[in-house]
């Protein structure tokens, strides 16, 4: 086996998405290629994930879509945060702090 | 709000499926397009950055599935495929579809056919204010054998005042008038009323009034209120009619109102409405049906105990009947629900009926069921495969249930197709007393009963496969390639057993039906006291006072008609009564015979009374057994004489020619009347009832209920023709009418043998429904015996070679399939034997002359199903028997 890469944890790829699009407005290709970036490739997204995710999250009413020109006037589909987005980031964010926090504290007692 | 959107979303993902694709295409075609440009930036060739972009996102529809799971539909998509899958599997397989889906239309027409009239008749409630609170008073005499009587004026008017359960209480009486000056001299329906009854129904005029307390006092001036039907037909629905006058009976009278269309008394549906005036209030006089709104958490029981106290307030306050008479009769007045009274015996007709298409559906569903097993059978390895592959039993579940389901639909909507056609049988075949059944018709209710039914039935055939493959019957059926040898046999025995309970249901509809031709059968052996009906024309004419205004000129009158009606050729006698036959118009009184002194405190029984023209009873050939006929001096010198019934006579002095010369009187105080001649008994109440004592009267009485010279104007004529259809000559007839006075309208024309057949509509109407189901259901049972046969023969293909190759002749084996097919027959026969002794038992209110447990037709039928199902296995006994053997045993 080669590097081994660990598992997005299930849940996390949402809030990511949130994160990133808290940010700006992308597309999907643009967010997993911010991920892998971001992560330095520690996170590898699996592209089904990755739309099953945003058309998810749209349904759910926390992004939105809208077709635009790309800076080299291609058509894509670019996703922003809602408002009721930017609340659940708020939730998620917390969440996964308290999440975060949790798993380290008993990491560094055992 | 966001569910909101959320679903907005999943409906455009069900709605427009195909946008969602587009956009998805080519958002991740972008995505791939965006990639190779990376790599192209990185400076690998534009061929292979292409390629291994297309790498990098992976399984492209293995990707596009996942996303498309996060749209929320998956089931709907499933079933979308499903049902795809079912459809091409129908067209795939056309006589398996044909069959279920008619097999289901028939049983799913048929209940829902007669769902709709059951839900109309009987189920919903009457279209008045808090009908619960509305019940129908009555009396009931038993001390004399009077089941039920409509109510008298001074019970009604003392229960108007002294009731404590009773919110009001108002009386009808139907009646029938002469409308002139509008078009065609008219006869009309009137319902004469008192002035409370309509606020007891809780109904009010669509315009103008209603009646008031002066209205129906003496001295009223007879306003009338229009139906909204008649004052559409005659008024063109004018609004301005309220205030105008309208010629009836020869008077003028001024109009009130109009009446909304839907209002109907007991089953009458009237003209006009006419104001109810007691011209004589007592105890006696039994003749309006009354109507009375309960106070509000007043229970029946409450009333009719209120109603007892009462009736002793009547005796005291009102001539008439003395209490200890009333006592000695057992008198007494009883209330029940007013939907009792108008929906009355149609309610076990419609519930009988009923159960019995619900017999055939559940034959039909047998059969499907069948058909669903053999299917089931046939596509084991097909299941065994797909469950191989991955797909969950849920999955596979699921597949099944929706193909059935999708079956189940399409039975119901042509069965729906199928209750519309029936509906429009029924209503041509039911019987005219049947209420309520103009509307008829597939109203939402119905058509709920029809979806609900397809669906339930879709359910349950889906489960058949679904336990069929249960339990790991599955790798089974692989390993054994096919056969499911073992699982087999089972399952072979349940569709045995179905058939068993098939033929058994097919008995007791057979038996139900045979039960009805035998009353039927009974009812027209039953000689009416007249003979063929199917010679007589018959028509009511009535003469105002107006016209002829003393009642010699009133008999004049008739007698002119009837001698200008003779006159017809092809007319060989005619004569003219109140009533004729069972035409339904009735009227009831008791008197006192000479010689036969009531014992103090006893009054007489209630006699039908009739009013007869000269040659009535040659007409009908209703004999004469003693004496005379009435003639008409015995009209005009108004001599005090009558005929009595064979029946009437045998009570009192044992024979007929015994009565003539006896006396009677109406009343104490009354004169006496001489019996110049006894007539046989006629079956007036209809030939299932016991005849009842009739006293004919002259169409002028000296001295009758109070009034001198008590004369009957409205007479139905009998003409016997000798024509093959009587109604040939109504031309000459009203030619003839009309030669004495061109404003007699002819009213209710009916041949003698049309009202006959009315008086037995309702064990026709049954008797048909009854042998429709039958048919249908036998039809549908000897195709479930021949199906299960023929499966059989074919599972056994193999072993039949093998006898066959072992010496067995073609007979042995044939034989042996027969024998399998009686078996099944009559252990079915068997079955529906005993159910149908238990079944039967319900409809024993309907039967005539024959009883529930009727050997000979038990036999007849039960011995010709068994030979039926014989029958129809005949033909898969002779393709095993015609199997080659060396063909057999290649088979597979």
């Amino acid at each position: 086996m080669g590097k081994h890469k660990p598992d997005m944890i299930k849940g996390t790829l949402d809030m990511l998405i949130l994160k990133l699009l808290s940010l700006e407005a992308m597309h999907g290709w643009g967010i997993s290629e911010r991920i892998q970036q971001a992560s330095d490739g520690e996170l590898q997204v699996n592209q089904g994930s990755l739309y099953a995710s945003l058309h998810r999250l749209t349904r759910e009413g926390w992004i939105k879509s809208s077709w635009q020109a790309t800076e080299n006037n291609r058509r894509a589909r670019y996703y922003a945060l809602t408002r009721a987005g930017r609340k659940q980031l708020g939730i998620e964010a917390e969440h996964w702090g308290r999440l975060a926090m949790a798993v380290q504290r008993i990491m560094a007692t055992a | 709000m966001r569910w909101i959107a959320n679903l907005a979303y999943r409906l455009r993902a069900v709605l427009a499926p195909e946008k969602m694709e587009r956009d998805m295409d080519e958002e991740m075609a972008f995505h791939i397009e965006r990639e190779a440009q990376k790599l192209v930036e990185q400076g690998i060739t534009e061929a292979e950055a292409h390629r291994q972009a297309r790498r990098n996102f992976g399984p492209a529809v293995r990707n596009r599935e996942i996303a498309r799971e996060a749209w929320g539909i998956g089931a709907v998509q499933d079933l979308r495929a499903d049902a795809r899958h079912t459809l091409r599997g129908l067209r795939r397989n056309p006589a398996f579809a044909a069959v279920t889906i008619f097999t289901l239309a028939l049983g799913i027409g048929g209940t829902t056919a007669i769902f709709g009239v059951l839900n109309e008749v009987v189920l919903k409630p009457l279209p008045f204010h808090e009908p619960h609170r509305l019940v129908a008073v009555h009396h009931t005499m038993p001390g004399i054998g009077v089941d039920e009587t409509p109510l008298s004026p001074a019970l009604y008017l003392t229960f108007r005042e002294h009731s404590r359960t009773l919110e009001d209480i108002g009386l009808w009486h139907r009646y029938s008038m002469t409308v002139t000056g509008l078009a065609q001299p008219e006869q009309v329906v009137v319902a004469r009323v008192t002035a409370g009854l309509f606020p007891v129904l809780g109904v009010s005029p669509i315009l103008g009034r209603n009646y008031t307390e002066e209205d129906v006092s003496p001295g009223s001036t007879y306003p009338i209120l229009l139906s909204q039907g008649y004052w559409i037909r005659r008024f063109g629905a004018d609004p301005s009619v309220v205030g105008r006058t309208i010629r009836i009976d020869g008077s003028e009278r001024t109009i009130i109102g109009v009446m909304p269309g839907d209002l109907r008394l007991g089953t009458l549906s009237p003209d006009l409405y006419f104001p109810l005036v007691f011209a004589w209030v007592g105890v006696g006089n039994w003749s309006f049906p009354g109507v009375a709104r309960l106070r509000p958490g007043v229970t029946v029981e409450q009333a009719n105990a209120d109603l007892d106290r009462m009736t002793v307030i009547a005796t005291e306050d009102f001539d008439g009947i003395p209490l200890s008479t009333l006592r000695e009769r057992e008198f007494s007045s009883f209330v029940r629900p007013l939907k009792d009274d108008v929906v009355g015996g149609a309610s076990t007709v419609l519930w009988i009926v009923f159960g019995t298409v619900g017999l055939v559906l559940l034959v039909a569903c047998t059969n499907v069921a069948n058909l669903f097993l053999v299917r089931a059978e046939v596509r084991q390895r097909d299941v065994a495969l797909r469950s191989a592959i991955g797909a969950s039993k849920w999955r596979l579940a699921r597949q099944f249930i929706t193909e059935s389901v999708v079956i189940g639909i399409l039975g119901g909507a042509a069965g729906i197709l199928l209750a519309y056609g029936g509906n429009r049988l029924l209503l041509h075949m039911a019987p005219p007393n049947l209420p309520r059944l103009e509307q008829i018709g597939l109203n939402p209710t119905v058509l709920m009963f029809a979806v609900g039914m397809s669906l339930l039935a879709g359910l349950v055939f889906g489960t058949i496969p679904v336990l069929r493959y249960g339990n790991g019957a599955l790798a089974e059926s692989l390993k054994e390639g096919g056969r499911g040898a073992v699982s087999g046999r089972r399952w072979l025995r349940l569709r045995t057993l179905f058939v068993m309970a098939q033929v058994a249901m097919v008995l007791v509809l057979l038996v139900g039906s045979g039960l009805m031709i035998r009353t039927y059968q009974a009812l027209r052996d039953v000689a009416p006291g007249f003979e063929r009906p199917g010679e007589v024309l018959t028509f009511r004419v009535s003469v105002p006072s107006t016209d002829a205004p003393t009642s010699d000129d009133a008999a004049r009158t008739h007698q002119r008609i009837l001698e200008q009606v003779n006159q017809i050729p092809g007319v060989t006698s005619v004569g003219a009564a109140g009533s004729v036959a069972m035409d339904g118009w009735e009227s009831w009184d008791d008197v006192e015979i000479d010689g036969f002194p009531p014992p103090p405190g006893e009054t007489p029984v209630l006699r039908r009374f009739n009013w007869v023209t000269p040659g009535y009873f040659a007409a009908l050939e209703n004999p004469v057994l003693a004496g005379r006929s009435i003639e008409w001096v015995d009209v005009f010198e108004r001599r005090p004489v009558a005929l009595v019934t064979e029946n009437f006579a045998r009570e009192f002095w044992g024979n007929p020619a015994e009565a003539v010369g006896r006396r009677f009187r109406t009343g104490p105080e009354g004169g006496w009347y001489e019996i110049v001649g006894v007539v046989q008994d006629v079956y007036t109440a209809g030939v299932a009832e016991p005849a009842p004592t009739v006293i004919y009267w002259p169409l002028v009485v000296a001295e009758l209920w109070g009034m001198n010279d008590y004369t009957t104007r409205d007479i139905r004529y009998a003409v016997r023709t000798s024509q093959q259809d009587p109604a040939s000559i109504l031309p000459q007839v009203r030619e003839a009418v009309w030669s004495v006075n061109p404003n007699l309208p002819l009213a209710e024309i009916l041949t003698l043998d049309e009202i006959l057949a009315n008086s037995m509509a309702r064990t026709s109407f049954t008797l048909v429904m009854l042998g429709i189901a039958a048919a249908v259901a036998l039809l549908l049972g000897v195709v479930g015996v021949y199906g299960v046969l023929s499966y059989l023969v074919a599972q056994r293909t193999r072993e039949m070679g093998v006898r066959l190759a072992l010496g067995a002749t073609p007979a042995d084996v044939r034989r042996m399939v027969v024998r399998q097919g009686g078996f099944m027959g009559t252990v079915g026969v068997a079955i529906g034997l005993v159910a149908a002794v238990g079944l039967t038992r319900l409809m024993s209110a309907l039967l005539f002359g024959v009883g529930t447990v009727d050997l000979w037709t038990y036999a007849t039928v039960a011995a010709s199903l068994i030979g039926v199902v014989i029958l129809a296995s005949y033909v898969p006994a002779r393709r095993a028997a015609s199997v080659a053997p060396t063909e057999a045993l290649r088979w597979e």
